[in-house]
């Protein structure tokens, strides 16, 4: 790793003060993502500002059907709220399989949807729940968020501050993933309150996350997992690489939409 | 450089570090606590599980700064007085390692999930729980039997405290 220096924040002002005087900065959360990059000089930012120890950016609060968590909360705490699993089980198990026990103990939601790796699972939860990413500068649709393979919205010194959404009335998400790595090979997740399904997928995507526009239609009158037979993704918008070929990626987009179907029930 | 301070072990410690000192490296080469190992160095293998706040966590992948004021429990702060953690002593009944290596991060991952579920564990959830440490000799047998034994223990010393 090459050298740095480490700031921690008590306060979101405080640290897009301290973003503003650094020179080539980045903000870290859980660092499992970021730190794994620096050691391997993929990146050298000169300084690190830490966002993991700010009380405005942690928890989970639940008002109805509306959901708030903050950018700071770590999967553990998304997967082990019950609350949330109540309203939202579909995101509570997305979180609990990303990773490892200790990866999930670091990392957060926030650091997760900044980085927006193309197979990382909350990308997928984000579009399909329609949620909003809450910045310190401003309020920002999912489906605008998510720019392309690790593009986000996102400007040099924003910081992301919580996720909001509407709990759908069903929800599930399935994940096929990498036998060594455990991000995803596919994973895709369905939300549906009345006739409104939303199907977005992960890991496969050449572009990184996207929505299944002709599954949700298809599913909006017949939510079952049959009402996908005959319905394929484009092969040539998938990923190819050693892992699997986008044909391959194509066939288990479609399987992790129906197992997702079957357990959203 | 930063002074960095944090409890490990129970015992107030310091050190003056470059900031993008690793907590392992602080722990191993300041501290002297070289229990926790270093294994693949890349997120993967576990070996360098240490308890952060509590908290199982990778200490090759957090800044030693991160770290600053927490409380940290590594492999050597298990056993009390003289006597094994009854995680320890499970592994060593139950032969839940060959060469070793994996086995302080194994440890560390397995009195975390036993804390984690309440002393009520099955095969399955410690197969899935170990995902965060690999092992390159038992093929995890022994491992997985150690952990099953030693929530045992634990959870029966709890109920006996609780009766
Ligand atoms: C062994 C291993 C397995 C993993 N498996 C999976 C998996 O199965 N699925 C999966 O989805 N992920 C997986 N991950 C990644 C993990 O989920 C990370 O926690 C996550 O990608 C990044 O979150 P973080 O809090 O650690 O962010 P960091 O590493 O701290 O930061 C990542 C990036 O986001 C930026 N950032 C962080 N927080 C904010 C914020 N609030 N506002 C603006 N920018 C911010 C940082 O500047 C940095 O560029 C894995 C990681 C490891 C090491």
């Amino acid at each position: 790793m090459y050298e740095t220096s480490y700031h921690r924040a008590e306060s979101v002002e405080e640290a897009a003060k301290k973003m503003g005087t650094a020179e080539g900065g980045k903000y870290v959360a859980g660092g499992q993502t970021l730190i794994p990059t620096m050691k391997q000089r993929l990146a050298s930012p000169d300084a690190l500002i830490d966002l993991r120890h700010i009380p405005d950016m942690k928890g989970i609060s639940i008002n109805g059907k509306d959901v708030r968590i903050g950018a700071a909360t770590t999967h553990a705490e998304v997967a082990s709220s019950a609350d949330l699993d109540a309203v939202c089980p579909g995101i509570a198990s997305l979180a609990g399989h990303i990773g490892d026990p200790h990866v999930r103990h670091m990392g957060t939601i926030g650091g997760s949807i900044a980085n927006n790796d193309p197979a990382a699972d909350y990308p997928a939860a984000m579009l399909a729940l329609g949620a909003a990413i809450h910045t310190n500068k401003r309020e920002i649709a999912a489906g605008d968020f998510f720019a392309g393979m690790f593009e986000t919205a996102l400007e040099e010194d924003e910081i992301i501050t919580a996720v909001s959404f509407t709990a759908p009335e069903k929800c599930a998400y399935s994940k096929f993933p990498n036998p060594a790595s455990r991000y995803a090979m596919a994973g895709v997740f369905v939300a549906r309150t009345g006739d409104d399904v939303r199907v977005a997928v992960t890991g496969a995507g050449m572009d990184g996350v996207f929505r299944w526009e002709e599954a949700e239609s298809a599913l909006g009158s017949n939510f079952a997992a049959s009402a996908l037979e005959g319905l394929a993704v484009n092969e040539g918008e998938m990923l190819s690489d050693i892992h699997g070929s986008a044909e391959y990626r194509a066939n288990l987009v479609k399987v992790m939409a129906m197992r997702a179907i079957a357990e959203a029930g | 450089m930063s002074k960095v301070e944090m409890t490990v072990n129970g015992r107030s410690v310091s050190g003056d570090v470059e900031d993008r000192t690793l907590l392992v490296h602080f722990l191993r080469e300041h501290l002297g606590l070289t229990g926790t190992h270093v294994g693949c160095d890349t997120s993967q293998c576990g070996a360098c599980v240490v308890h952060v706040d509590g908290k199982a966590v990778k200490s090759c992948t957090m800044l030693a700064a991160q770290a600053a004021r927490a409380e940290v429990t590594t492999i050597e702060g298990l056993a009390a007085g003289g006597e094994l953690h009854p995680v320890q002593a499970a592994f060593k009944e139950h032969h839940g390692l060959q060469c070793g290596f994996c086995t302080p991060g194994m440890i560390m991952a397995a009195v975390d999930m036993i804390n984690r579920h309440s002393g009520k564990l099955d095969e399955k959830t410690v197969r899935a729980e170990l995902e965060g440490n690999i092992c390159r000799c038992t093929g995890y047998h022994n491992i997985v039997k150690a952990v099953l034994a030693a929530t045992e223990q634990m959870g029966g010393a709890a109920k006996v405290a609780a009766e």
